[in-house]
């Protein structure tokens, strides 16, 4: 493997790449007689940003939903920075220190963008409903400061201007720059990001790609599934490519783009 | 005659839009139509009647002294307060035994079904226990008031408790809208309502939003209850006969809609005043579904329809 590797694709890369924040090992999630993940292994050091790319139908969104306790896996295991998550609820696996965005975003359309970025926020005292009537002043503090870290994450993705408009009147692209802030206000260590680039103008989708290596330089690990090979070569490292459930490679992206597996299955004439 | 028609309609509305809060928080968090809500209504109005009884026997007995205009004393009240709480527990354990059990493995129907079962076992146990002749909280009798004279509109008279139930509704629902717009839960719960799974993967523990959201419900059932036995009798029908209204005001007004739900209470409410004078009583329920009918056919969706699409 060669992912510890400093390249001028992944400029983000640095010796902070050290031990292990995603470990998925022998993962496997069946629908009836569909292996949609079958047997799946391979890690995320910490600090990186890490691609898994392959065809439509790979298992690649099955097996976000198992990483983030949407689905049960039906074998294997999985760690978060050494503590295991697999099976857990996803709101536990939310306060392990994990984050998703979806591939289709999904806001609360009714809801503004502050608000859809608070409710990201873990630990707030007030979503206890106890504590609304017998703790107000602790409730208030804690929404005072979940209010002050919100702002800031809006305006570090260049939303602050939209704070108070519904989240229904967004762009498609303003969306994914909302999850990225949602994701972000709960401090996650690792970022599960589903397609970043899908729909995106090519604009938005540099300053999607700047916002997310600026967040990384800052430790925060991610894992992107993504079609756009650019995106995926310029910014991801390590990659991995899965293809009818199975994992068929993992490197960095000069090993993926010569893999004859790969080219076979996925990047076809394209890259090839 | 115009002003007694909207008064009439506005109190019986205000009984039903509390009764449709409850149904359309329901449907909108845990997506079934839950045909038992209306015997919380009728649980909450018997519960409220034995308490009522507790504390009349806890101030010595005999009969209840009336708060100044009104027909009820401080007792009846805390019977609201005490008949509330026990409704939610009701709720919370007709939850824990049924719906919470089946959601795990069933689809939105068998929930339906399943409390179509629970509607029929708790409205026969409510029979059992407490009989099927008429029940009143207090045998006071009440003369309505002049609050417009008759030479404006045609005149506005109501009584003390029927102003009181408007007003004791209008304070739950305008506090019930503070709480969801303005409180950090009130945000969990309007995020969960959006979309559950959304919800659970940004950290919201949705089964405590799913607890609360049977406990409010069932509160309002319960006051709801209280209000149309104090206003008029108490029958173990009394959440059954409801419950059409309240889904025609849930469904009027949107599903999953608390501000819906409320404007179609009072349309559902003003909708059979007015068919009174106009068609006879014996169409009021007609004419509450002609309207909705003839609303759903221009916004299928309802008026304050909030569901992503």
């Amino acid at each position: 493997m060669l992912y510890f590797r400093h390249t001028r694709n992944a400029p983000h890369m640095s010796a902070r790449l050290s031990g292990s924040m995603l470990h998925i090992r022998d993962l496997a999630k069946r629908f009836g007689g569909n292996r949609a993940v079958d047997g799946v292994s391979f890690d995320v050091p910490k600090g990186a940003i890490a691609g898994l790319i392959g065809p439509n139908g790979a298992g690649k969104t099955t097996l976000f939903n198992c990483v983030a306790g949407l689905y049960r896996p039906d074998a294997g295991t999985i760690a978060l920075d050494g503590n295991r998550i697999d099976g857990k609820r996803p709101s536990l696996v939310h306060a392990a220190g994990l984050a998703r965005t979806f591939q289709i975003p999904r806001p609360f359309p009714a809801m503004s963008v502050l608000e859809n970025v608070l409710v990201g926020v873990p630990g707030q005292s007030g979503e206890r409903f106890w504590a609304n009537w017998f703790a107000p002043s602790r409730v208030a503090a804690d929404e005072a400061k979940a209010r002050e870290t919100a702002r800031s994450w809006i305006d570090f993705v260049g939303l602050g201007a939209l704070e108070n408009a519904p989240a229904r009147v967004l762009s498609g692209g303003q969306r994914k720059l909302l999850e990225l802030a949602r994701a972000m206000v709960a401090d996650p260590r690792l970022v599960l990001l589903d397609e970043p680039a899908a729909g995106v103008n090519p604009a938005l989708l540099e300053k999607i790609i700047d916002r997310i290596a600026e967040i990384n330089r800052r430790g925060t690990s991610f894992l992107i599934v993504e079609h756009n090979m650019d995106m995926v070569m310029r910014l991801c490292h390590p990659i991995a490519v899965m293809a009818q459930g199975k994992l068929i490679a993992f490197g960095d992206a000069e090993s993926v783009r010569r893999n004859p597996t790969v080219v076979e299955a996925y990047l076809g004439s394209a890259v090839a | 005659m115009i002003l007694q028609i909207i008064a009439d309609g506005l109190i019986v509305g205000s009984t039903i839009a509390l009764g449709a809060i409850g149904l359309t928080m329901t449907y909108s968090l845990l997506r079934f139509a839950n045909f038992a809500h209306g015997e919380f209504i009728a649980w909450g109005a018997y519960l409220a009647l034995t308490f009522l009884g507790f504390f009349i026997a806890l101030g010595g007995g005999g009969a209840m002294a009336p708060l100044g205009p009104f027909s009820f004393g401080w007792q009846l009240l805390a019977a609201l307060v005490a008949g509330a709480i026990a409704t939610a527990l009701l709720a919370l354990v007709l939850d824990w035994l049924l719906f919470d059990r089946l959601s795990a493995q069933g689809s939105a129907i068998v929930l339906t079904i399943a409390s179509f079962g629970a509607a029929l076992a708790l409205r026969n146990f409510l029979q059992f226990v407490y009989g099927s002749l008429p029940a009143y909280y207090t045998r006071e009798l009440q003369i309505a008031i002049h609050i417009v004279p008759r030479d404006v509109g045609g005149g506005l008279r109501a009584t003390p408790d029927q102003l009181f139930v408007l007003g004791l509704a209008l304070v739950l629902v305008v506090g019930l809208h503070l709480f969801l717009q303005r409180t950090t839960a009130g945000r969990a719960m309007r995020a969960v309502a959006h979309n559950p799974a959304l919800a659970r993967v940004t950290g919201i523990d949705v089964a405590s939003v799913v607890r609360w959201t049977w406990i409010l419900g069932a509160i309002l059932a319960a006051v709801a209850g209280t209000f149309a036995g104090l206003v008029g009798q108490l029958r173990p029908q009394i959440g059954f006969d409801l419950l059409l209204p309240l889904f025609a005001a849930a469904i009027l007004g949107g599903i999953g809609s608390v501000p819906g739900a409320v404007i179609g209470g009072l349309i559902v409410g003003l909708a059979e005043s007015a068919a009174v004078p106009l068609i006879g009583a014996e169409y009021r329920a007609a004419a509450a579904f002609g309207v909705l009918i003839a609303i759903l056919l221009v916004r299928p969706q309802g008026l304050f329809a909030e569901r992503a699409k």
